[in-house]
Formats: C-alpha cells, sequence, structure tokens
C-alpha cells in the first residue's frame, strides 16, 4: 500500500477529453492525479525559414512547457529552460515512430504541450495528450502511444510516481517510459535514480500493463468526440 | 478470419479492421502482415473487398478536380500565387489566369490583386504536393464583395447536401449568393442581415452534422429567422 492509498500497479485517476481547444486542428486533455496536460495540434502547415523543409516527408514539431504557477507556487521562470527542451525532444522522438509524415512533404505539424497543474509524470501526461490530439487532427498514423512513469521508491517497484513518491528522500528511480500500444514496442526510456536489471524489467512490465489502460481511456476519449458522426444518414 | 468492425463504426489510428487476404486495404487504410490496420481516426466504408476510412477531421489536402477558393497571396513573373487553405499553397499561371491573351510584362495585378478572392480549379497536384490551378471552366471567376468563412473541408458535402439541396435551401432563404470551395471556404454575399443568417445557418450544419432530420431542422431555422427579420 501506497501514501495515497492506492495499489503498486495503480495508476491515479485518469481523465481525458478531445476537441477541447477550438482554433486548433486537433487538441485535447490528459489528467492523470493532479498533472493536467493539454495539447494542441496545428498542421500540416507551411514551414518556414524554409531550410528546415524536408521534401521527403512531413517535419514534426514538438513545444513542450510547464505554466510558471504550475508547481509547488514557487514561481517558475517562465519561457524555454534546459529542462523543457530536453523534454520536448524526448516527445517528439516518442511520437515519431508511429506517424505517417510521407503525406506532406516539405509540411510541419505543430504540437504546443502545456501544463498548467502538476504533480509529477509530467512528460508522459504529455505525451499521452499529444496522442490523443494528433489522431483527432486526423493525421495519418500507425497507433496511438501511450506512457507512464514506473520505479522504485522504498524498495517497492510501482507505477505511476506522484511528486511525493518521486522525492522520497533515499533511493529512488524515476522511469518515464511509453509504448505503442498495439506492438508493446517502447518510445520513451529515460530514467532518474538507481534500480537493478531485474527490477527494472519487472518496472517496464508494470509499465506496460498501465499503459494499456490508458491506452483504451484514449481510445475511449476520441470514440466519444466523434460518436455521434455514426449516424450520419 | 474476416472483418472485424462494422460498416460506419468510428476507428482510432492502430486499430484492427480486419484479418486475412479476402479483403484489401484503401485509403486511410494499410496492411501489416495478415491484419489491415486503420491509419487515420474516421468512419469505416466497406466497399466489396475494399476497406476504407473516411476522416472527419483534418487540414484540406488538394485533390486534382475539386473546385475551391483560393486567396491570391503573390504575384510572380508568370502568373498568381494562392492561398488554398492548406499546409500548401498553388500556383495559377499566366495561360490558365484569363481566357484574355496577356501581352509577356504586363501588369498582371490587372487581372487578379493581393487578397483578390477566387473560385478556381485543381488541375494538378504532384508527389511533392505542388498545385496548379485553372480559371478557365464554367463558374470559375474573382469573387467581389461578400463575407469569407472558414468551415472543416469534411463537412462541405453535408453544407452542399444532395445535389446541392442544403445550400439551396439557404440560397433561398436568405436570397443570398453563396459559394462553397471544397477546401472549407465559403463565400456570402447578400444584405448583410441576411450574410449572417446564412453565416450562422452554415455553423449549425457543421456542428450538427452528424444528427438524423438536419435538412428539417434548418428549413425551420431559417424560417425562425426570416419572420423575424420581417417582423422588425
Amino acid at each position: 500500500m501506497r501514501k495515497d492509498g492506492r495499489k503498486l500497479e495503480e495508476t491515479r485517476p485518469i481523465t481525458a477529453k478531445a476537441g477541447v481547444i477550438k482554433n486548433a486542428d486537433g487538441s485535447a486533455m490528459f489528467q492523470i492525479g493532479d498533472t493536467i496536460a493539454y495539447a494542441a495540434v496545428y498542421g500540416p502547415r507551411e514551414l518556414y525559414p524554409k531550410f528546415l523543409q524536408d521534401p521527403t516527408k512531413g517535419v514534426l514539431r514538438c513545444k513542450y512547457n510547464m505554466m510558471p504557477f504550475s508547481g509547488s507556487g514557487e514561481r517558475v521562470k517562465p519561457g524555454p529552460s534546459r529542462r523543457s527542451v530536453e523534454i520536448s525532444l524526448v516527445t517528439e522522438k516518442a511520437l515519431l515512430p508511429v506517424l505517417n509524415l510521407e503525406e506532406f512533404p516539405n509540411a510541419v505539424v505543430d504540437v504546443f504541450i502545456e501544463l498548467p497543474q502538476t504533480d509529477a509524470g509530467t512528460r508522459c501526461a504529455g505525451i499521452c495528450a499529444a496522442a490523443i490530439a494528433l489522431a483527432d487532427a486526423g493525421i495519418a498514423m500507425r497507433d496511438l502511444v501511450s506512457a507512464v512513469s514506473v520505479g522504485k521508491v522504498n524498495e517497492q517497484i510501482m507505477v505511476d510516481l506522484n511528486y511525493d513518491e518521486e522525492s522520497t528522500e533515499g533511493e529512488v528511480a524515476d522511469i518515464p517510459v511509453a509504448f505503442m500500444p498495439k506492438t508493446d514496442k517502447i518510445t520513451l526510456l529515460q530514467m532518474d535514480g538507481e534500480i537493478t536489471k531485474e527490477e527494472l524489467v519487472k518496472a517496464l512490465e508494470m509499465g506496460k500493463i498501465a499503459c494499456k489502460e490508458i491506452y483504451e481511456i484514449q481510445k475511449a476519449t476520441l470514440k466519444e468526440k466523434y460518436s455521434g458522426e455514426s449516424d450520419e444518414e | 478470419m474476416g472483418i472485424m468492425i462494422k460498416e460506419k463504426e468510428i476507428v482510432v489510428p492502430g486499430e484492427d479492421l480486419a484479418t486475412g487476404m479476402d479483403y484489401l486495404p484503401s485509403y486511410g487504410t494499410f496492411r501489416e502482415g495478415e491484419k489491415i490496420i486503420a491509419g487515420k481516426l474516421g468512419l469505416v466504408s466497406i466497399d466489396g473487398r475494399l476497406i476504407r476510412v473516411i476522416p472527419l477531421s483534418g487540414k484540406y489536402m488538394p485533390k486534382v478536380g475539386d473546385t475551391i477558393i483560393g486567396k491570391i497571396s503573390d504575384v510572380t513573373i508568370n502568373g498568381w500565387r494562392v492561398d488554398i487553405n492548406s499546409a500548401y499553397s498553388a500556383m495559377l499561371s499566366m495561360k490558365d489566369g484569363t481566357s484574355e491573351f496577356i501581352a509577356r510584362g504586363s501588369d498582371l495585378t490587372k487581372y487578379y490583386s493581393f487578397g483578390d478572392y477566387i473560385v478556381t480549379k485543381i488541375i494538378n497536384v504532384t508527389t511533392q504536393n505542388l498545385v496548379d490551378l485553372t480559371m478557365k471552366a464554367p463558374g470559375l471567376r474573382k469573387l467581389g464583395e461578400g463575407r469569407i468563412i472558414h468551415v472543416n473541408t469534411y463537412k462541405v458535402p453535408r453544407i452542399i447536401g444532395k445535389q446541392g439541396s442544403m445550400i439551396t435551401m439557404i440560397k433561398d432563404a436568405t436570397g443570398s449568393r453563396i459559394t462553397v470551395g471544397q477546401n472549407g471556404v465559403v463565400w456570402i454575399q447578400g444584405e448583410p442581415e441576411n450574410e449572417m443568417i446564412a453565416e450562422e445557418a452554415i455553423r449549425k450544419i457543421e456542428s450538427e452534422s452528424h444528427t438524423s432530420g438536419l435538412t428539417d431542422r434548418i428549413k425551420e431555422f431559417l424560417e425562425k429567422k426570416k419572420q423575424r427579420s420581417d417582423e422588425k
């Protein structure tokens, strides 16, 4: 049993909604516990400056941002930081394997991820929201991407660490992982802390199961938004 | 073996549609081993052995033969560059621009100038999505005064209706001229008040496109609006 009453393999409660930002071509909100991520997708659209264009396929651009008031209340300096630039990059790499960008050479798809409230697991929540938003934007994809963090706190392997657990004194391992749920292939794997090989394998196995649950939520969210469309005359 | 979904079901990317070689993947789907998988979010359409996914959202992708509304964004040495509400801009060359003869070196802004809207037709799309347009077909013209609105391109068939029934109804009720481009750009011209009613009706179709009995509801809506404006 954990501090907040969850079982080791249990994620925090999840809610998700597609189409939350009207101006965007596709958008989604993904909330896991107290972490809230919004993703907005614009494009495919023309890419400038021109030297960034790729004549063989489209380009994906991700921007991850934590809002200044999102954490514990201590003001975070707005704008890009070393951390947010890195997370933007890994998010991009986590989403690329499922996208079919060949359909729009020389164009760009922009993904903006904003976090108004954070309690650890932000990059995972951001990736989950972005996957829903990309599908909502009608982009050609091979699969969705589901992500969750796994780790070790107080000698226990667990899923979806919150900030309280992540910042526990002593030996803590925090491992954000993203799966393509259909093929069980990993698209993101990072680690903070220490863990043995056997424990890592066990943790990833737990993460895989949690991602399957998240995938079902993502799927249901998208189907809900378009549910009315099937009884078209 | 066989089909795993129903006709007109909503699928998300990555969902299995069918297994076995009895079916063939068409637009919006792909084959992986034995399976046919959805590659886009949309409605499933099964046509004999062909399985398709009809998209419900997304940007306009240029297609040959589409009549669209574009905006002149640049005037070049041999034609006009046109913004077609897509990831790609299109070229209207001098020789396809008008039926008149244009002498070399003449001022092209005389025909179409920056910011002008035109009804035009796509004659060619290359693999790199370079788009060529023409003005030489019936109904293609420069648009004058009026208002331009943008709608979801996948709702355009609903706005036009069967054999243009829906759009004709709005035109008749509001006494306005309306042109709907396949790229989701709509041009409305009429009395300012009627233009607003037409826009509202189109927005209503866009948001309620999936419900049944839409034509009747739009008719009712237009009648109610008309009554109100008559009273004034």
